[in-house]
């Protein structure tokens, strides 16, 4: 059975790529036909695959499970933190560096203007092509990365400025170099420094939300989860080997995980859930940009509201109440 | 007999064996002294995850009902700590809604007392059988640190045999003080994903105390013989401002 189940987002997709591989060819053959007839024809038979491709799209996108949300938070062509900040903020100037040795290419940020106001952003950053992957180390930051945030944050409550992360990985980095660096002490003194914070801080869980990876820049006031994002203690992979001994029955896991936006907004983890654009945000990242950005405005503001000290007792008092328990007095 | 009397550590090799939560608390702290707290709690299924329903109810058949984490107070040479103690028997001492709930109020009740606190970590990591919860955790005992730090009260750690992955990358690795027994394997990523993952081949000693010693994560390791003693001394010099500042207790 797990044969039949796409392990890509490419290859859940295949059917919607061969139709739009197929109408592409067709308004290619109708710009070179000069014959008027002949290309009318050709017009029309794209305009019946494309309104068939749409319906595809839709019903695809439309009742996604919980694996497929795996595949499209994790497709390749999905937005990218890069993406959002070029498309939402204003005048970004990316800083680099923990000052301590290293510079980390899978955490970027910096200062930028968001909705006419001065803001730190910052989020993890993944690779579209093979040398941009490596540069980016898929996305898996190393003890360098959470420390050049630790930075950041340093200077946004230096300068009073709101905080807004992007949060999209796999996982930390677990090599040989990232645990001599002291991965975890990194991951917990980034978390230590946004409990710190006075300013207003905003996450929004953009594509993978990979454990302790994710959750060491995304203790804010706000956390905001895309409509197909992914959000899980672990990895669906690794899950099912831990349980069954059995990678491939990842599709399982990512179920009993309940890792998708819907499941964390009920388990009141998150904030809100932030819509996509029909056929998620790879389909139209400019729609999904501005779905984000009237998102975070509207929560931005709301922060903006509540004095120093009170952000920094809010975002205490969110984090405290989390988790599911019985209790007998 | 002569292995308990030499607190379960090898006497040929010096292996410090894993003790239960119950054993650690009556070897560290003056007899009689713990109090636990918060008995009340119990992990219940939030996720309906495939077979922990079935375990918690088998642990607690067993009478295994403190879940991973044992808290309360406890003296130390005479001086009064918040504790918490993690019971690697329990599903891999790991953390879940009920080990963050107790950790955080054992940080809590350190700035309540206005006393030291003093957590022994033995943990696999973050229990993924109750989802993101458990994620969450990581930055709920955090958050309960960061304001230990705001009121001044020390916090101290102790890294048993095992420390990893979501209990190291959260309320382990940001005590004031980090203590590890002998060998105790430390680390974030399971062996196995890291040398799959691993840049370069991994050092013999990857992920013991040996290791995060040499690359400045944790202060000292200290046999378990001499445990107690260390921990008394820190707890005297480091609060010490707490007890000037107030009288009686």
């Amino acid at each position: 059975m797990a044969k039949d189940i796409a392990k890509t987002h490419k290859e859940w997709e295949k059917p919607l790529l061969e139709l739009e591989d197929t109408i592409a060819k067709l308004r290619e053959a109708a710009r070179r036909e000069a014959d008027p007839v002949k290309q009318a024809n050709y017009i029309e038979k794209a305009e019946t695959y494309q309104e068939q491709c749409n319906r595809y799209v839709k019903l695809m996108y439309s009742n996604l499970g919980d694996w497929e949300k795996v595949l499209v938070a994790r497709a390749e062509k999905r937005p990218y933190t890069l993406d959002y900040i070029q498309s939402i903020f204003n005048g970004f100037i990316e800083l680099q560096g923990d000052r301590n040795g290293f510079n980390d290419n899978a955490i970027v940020g910096g200062p930028a203007e968001f909705n006419g106001r001065p803001v730190i952003v910052l989020g993890h950053q993944k690779g579209r092509n093979i040398q941009d992957r490596q540069m980016r180390n898929f996305g898996m930051a190393k003890p360098e990365g959470y420390r050049k945030a630790i930075r950041l944050f340093e200077m946004a409550e230096r300068f009073r400025m709101p905080v807004i992360s992007f949060v999209d990985t796999p996982a930390a980095d677990p090599g040989v170099e990232s645990e001599s660096r002291g991965i975890s002490e990194a991951i917990a003194a980034a978390m230590l420094k946004m409990f710190q914070l006075t300013v207003p801080t905003v996450s929004v869980i953009i594509g993978e939300g990979g454990s302790g990876g994710a959750i060491g820049i995304a203790v804010s006031n706000r956390v905001l989860m895309l409509e197909h994002a992914v959000y899980s203690v672990i990895p669906p992979e690794g899950c099912a080997a831990i349980l069954w001994r059995a990678p491939e029955r990842a599709p399982e896991a990512a179920e009993a995980l309940q890792i998708t936006a819907k499941s964390a907004l009920s388990l009141g983890i998150i904030d809100e859930i932030v819509s996509e654009p029909e056929g998620a945000a790879h389909r139209d990242p400019a729609g999904a940009s501005d779905l984000i950005k009237e998102a975070v405005v509207r929560h931005l503001n709301e922060l903006l509201k509540l004095s120093p000290a009170e952000l920094h007792a809010d975002r205490h008092a969110k984090f405290r109440k989390l988790g599911k328990f019985a209790e007998l007095l | 007999m002569e292995f308990e009397q030499n607190l379960r550590v090898c006497q040929h090799c010096q292996h410090h064996h894993r003790l239960t939560a119950q054993i650690r608390i009556d070897w560290t702290f003056d007899e009689n002294s713990f109090v636990e707290h918060d008995t009340g709690l119990s992990s219940v299924d939030p996720l309906s995850f495939p077979d922990y329903g079935k375990k918690l109810e088998q642990m607690q058949a067993k009478g295994e009902t403190h879940d991973s984490v044992l808290s309360g107070t406890a003296t130390i040479e005479g001086l009064r700590v918040s504790t918490a103690v993690c019971d690697f028997a329990f599903i891999g001492g790991s953390m879940g809604s009920v080990a963050g709930e107790k950790i955080t109020r054992a940080l809590e009740r350190g700035i309540d007392l206005r006393c030291p606190v003093v957590i022994f970590c033995a943990s696999g990591g973050a229990r993924m059988q109750e989802g993101l919860l458990s994620l969450m955790q990581m930055a709920k005992t955090t958050g309960a640190v960061e304001r230990c730090r705001a009121e001044g009260i020390p916090y101290i750690a102790v890294f048993t045999d095992p420390t990893m992955a979501g209990v190291l990358a959260s309320y382990a690795s940001v005590a004031d003080v980090i203590i590890a027994e002998p060998k105790a394997l430390v680390g974030f990523a399971g062996l196995r994903v890291s040398k799959q993952a691993g840049v370069g081949k991994v050092p013999d000693d990857f992920q013991t105390a040996e290791y995060v010693l040499k690359h400045g994560m944790i202060d000292r390791i200290v046999s378990r013989k001499e445990l107690r003693a260390t921990l008394a001394g820190l707890v005297r010099t480091l609060g010490g401002h707490l007890l000037h500042s107030e009288a009686g207790a």
